[in-house]
Order: structure tokens, then C-alpha cells, then sequence
């Protein structure tokens, strides 16, 4: 019987169409974000991620930077995914 | 490497006929053949490969970057490691660079981006340009160092006459084509059979019309969406016919002889379909 109510259900669930809308949801949001930032955000991630490296062993994808804006003030938030250190 | 990596552009005038899913599938499935590999996007301000490669979550450093630099080559290059159907991997031998989604098409300098593709040519053995639509900047530059072109058309009126002007762009606007050399060209028919038999224009005669070579016959297929939904480029499908049809464009650009294959129209009625024959 299964078989039958399965065919109404359709499987929405793991469908590519579904697979498709969170990529979506997810880059549309991060570049309506990116827009709204200010023109020295990328020159100053990849400053920034030099003088990290320096220090920290980290990959180019482990430096995150972002601005919120929250009613009359901005946030800049800068975080960095950092190796467990070997003692 | 002793000798230089080969600039392919996949290019077609019209917009929307499978330039991105053409450069995607055939950039994995040299490399699934073992050839080191690098896809450019060059449509700046709409770019694309990123998702039909799957990924757009890890693109940081762009081509424009890279070009102004503002980051180094190697930091907007992204590692692709894709698996097809038959269990091959493109580890280590896939690599692509994402366009500039901010900027706009007048970022690309047409000297600064020979002096890139010179140093591509050093380190892999194919470099795939995607061409944006339209037969302005963009897509020049694009096709500007190109050893040999794919001319992506579909059996469509405008998307042929279309790939006819880019023909003549190819022939003149290129460095091939100033230098008075015939740039290597093909035709990638996609799309094919989306429509009736009575309403589709032949293969052979899109061929007679544009006077270029044929390098394959992509037909129609749902799994081109399902693909791009998932961010696989629809080679990895190597039980569909698209995936097959793509591994045999990947065969030619390799110099093999294979045969077209899924020209026939396998559209069925639904009283076909129901009893067979």
C-alpha cells in the first residue's frame, strides 16, 4: 500500500528542484549582502588575511568578514577558523 | 610540461544555449581523462560556473582580482574534485576561476588577461574560456587567445544566425585571426531534438549554413537541469545520453575518432509509450 500514497506525495524532499532552492536562498542572500558593503571590504579581507597567515596556519577560505548594519549603527565582524595548536 | 596548455573558448553569441553547461562538462571531463584542467568564467557581473561546478560557497578571490591584483592567481583559483557515474575522480587535475560578481565587463583589460592566460598556458594542459553572451567586450576578450573554439548552438533560427557573427568574430577579432591563421572551430549542437521532428532544424543543415565543423550532438534531456540543481556538470552522468554525448565531445577535443551518437528522436507518443513499438 505504501506504494500508492507515495505517489501522491511526490518526493519533494530530496528532489534536485529542492537541492536547488537552498543553494539559492543561500547565495542570494550572501551576495544582496556583499552589495551592500563597502568597496574596501575585499581589499581589506585579503590584508587582512595576510598578516593572519603570518601568524596562524589558515586556509584563504578561513577568514570571514562581514558588516551588519543594526539601526543607526554598523558591526563589523571578522572571524577566523584557526587550527588546533600542537603542543 | 614540456609543452603548452591549449585555450579553448566555448562561446555562441545568443545567451541561455549552454556555454556554462558546455564549458562545465567538458573542462571535467578532460581532466576525468587525466588532462590538468582550468575553466575561466568570464561573464562578469552574472556569473555562473561557479554553481553548475557546485561551488559557489567557496569562491573568496575572483578573476578580476586576480588580474588587478588585488589577490594572487593562485588565491582565486578554486580545486574541483568531482566523481562521475563510473567512479573516475578529476582529483588534482580540476580547477576553475570564478568571475566578479560585483563588477562589471569593463574590468577586463584585454592585456592584462593574455598576460593570466599566458601564465595558465605554463601550468595546465587545457584552459576552458566560458564565454559571456552577446558579441560585445566580454565575450571578445574571451575568445581574444583562444587555439580553438566550440560555437554552442541550438536547432533555433536566432541561435544560428547568432553563432554566425561569432564565427565571423572568431575569424577576425582574435590573435589566430589577425595573424591570418584559420582558428580551429566546431559546432556543439545542444538542445537537440527538444522539439518535433517536422519542426527541427537537421543537423546537417545548420552544418551547410555556418560552414564549420560539427564536434558533437548534445540531445535534449531533463538531467541537464537536474545536474545544475546539484552543481554537477552533467558529464559526471555517465548512465544518460547527455553525459555520453559530452564524453564523446571530451573524445574529440582529444584528437579521437568517435561517432555521433543520439541523433535519432526518441519522443514517443503517449499510445507508444503505453504499448511499445
Amino acid at each position: 500500500m505504501a506504494g500508492f500514497f507515495d505517489f501522491f506525495k511526490s518526493s519533494k524532499k530530496d528532489s534536485t528542484a529542492s537541492v536547488a532552492r537552498d543553494r539559492l536562498q543561500v547565495i542570494v542572500a550572501h551576495e544582496r549582502n556583499a552589495n551592500n558593503q563597502p568597496d574596501w571590504m575585499p581589499k581589506m579581507q585579503q590584508e587582512l588575511l595576510e598578516v593572519v597567515k603570518k601568524y596562524v596556519n589558515i586556509g584563504n577560505d578561513e577568514l570571514k568578514i562581514e558588516v551588519h548594519n543594526e539601526d543607526d549603527m554598523s558591526v563589523l565582524e571578522i572571524s577566523v577558523d584557526c587550527p588546533l595548536e600542537e603542543k | 610540461m614540456s609543452e603548452k596548455g591549449r585555450v579553448i573558448v566555448v562561446t555562441s553569441g545568443k545567451g541561455g544555449v549552454g556555454k556554462t553547461t558546455t564549458s562545465a562538462s567538458i573542462a571535467a571531463g578532460l581532466a576525468l581523462k587525466g588532462k590538468k584542467t582550468i575553466a575561466i568564467d568570464f561573464d562578469v557581473g552574472l556569473r555562473n560556473l561557479d554553481l553548475i561546478f557546485g561551488c559557489e560557497s567557496r569562491v573568496i578571490f575572483d578573476f578580476i582580482q586576480a588580474i588587478k591584483g588585488e589577490c594572487t592567481l593562485h588565491q582565486a583559483i578554486i580545486r574541483l574534485n568531482i566523481k562521475d557515474t563510473d567512479g573516475r575522480t578529476t582529483e588534482g587535475k580540476l580547477f576553475m576561476i570564478p568571475a566578479s560578481q560585483t563588477r562589471d565587463k569593463t574590468h577586463l583589460d584585454l592585456v592584462e588577461v593574455g598576460a593570466i592566460i599566458e601564465k595558465l598556458r605554463e601550468e595546465y594542459d587545457y584552459i576552458i574560456c566560458d564565454s559571456p553572451a552577446g558579441c560585445e567586450d566580454g565575450a571578445l576578450i574571451a575568445m581574444h587567445y583562444a587555439d580553438e573554439a566550440v560555437v554552442v548552438v541550438n536547432p533555433e533560427i536566432s541561435s544560428i544566425r547568432d553563432s554566425d557573427r561569432i564565427i565571423g568574430h572568431l575569424d577576425t577579432n582574435t590573435v589566430l585571426g589577425k595573424a591570418g591563421v584559420k582558428m580551429p572551430q566546431n559546432l556543439l549542437i545542444t538542445r537537440y531534438n527538444a522539439v518535433d521532428e517536422k519542426d527541427m532544424i537537421p543537423m546537417e543543415e545548420i552544418q551547410n549554413t555556418l560552414r564549420v565543423g560539427i564536434i558533437g550532438v548534445i540531445p535534449e534531456s531533463k538531467e541537464v537541469i537536474a545536474s545544475s540543481n546539484v552543481g554537477l556538470p552533467v558529464i559526471t552522468k555517465q548512465n544518460n545520453p547527455v553525459g555520453q554525448a559530452y564524453a564523446d565531445v571530451v573524445e574529440r577535443i582529444l584528437g579521437n575518432d568517435v561517432p555521433l551518437r543520439f541523433l535519432a528522436n526518441n519522443k514517443k507518443g503517449f499510445f507508444r509509450k503505453l504499448f511499445g513499438g
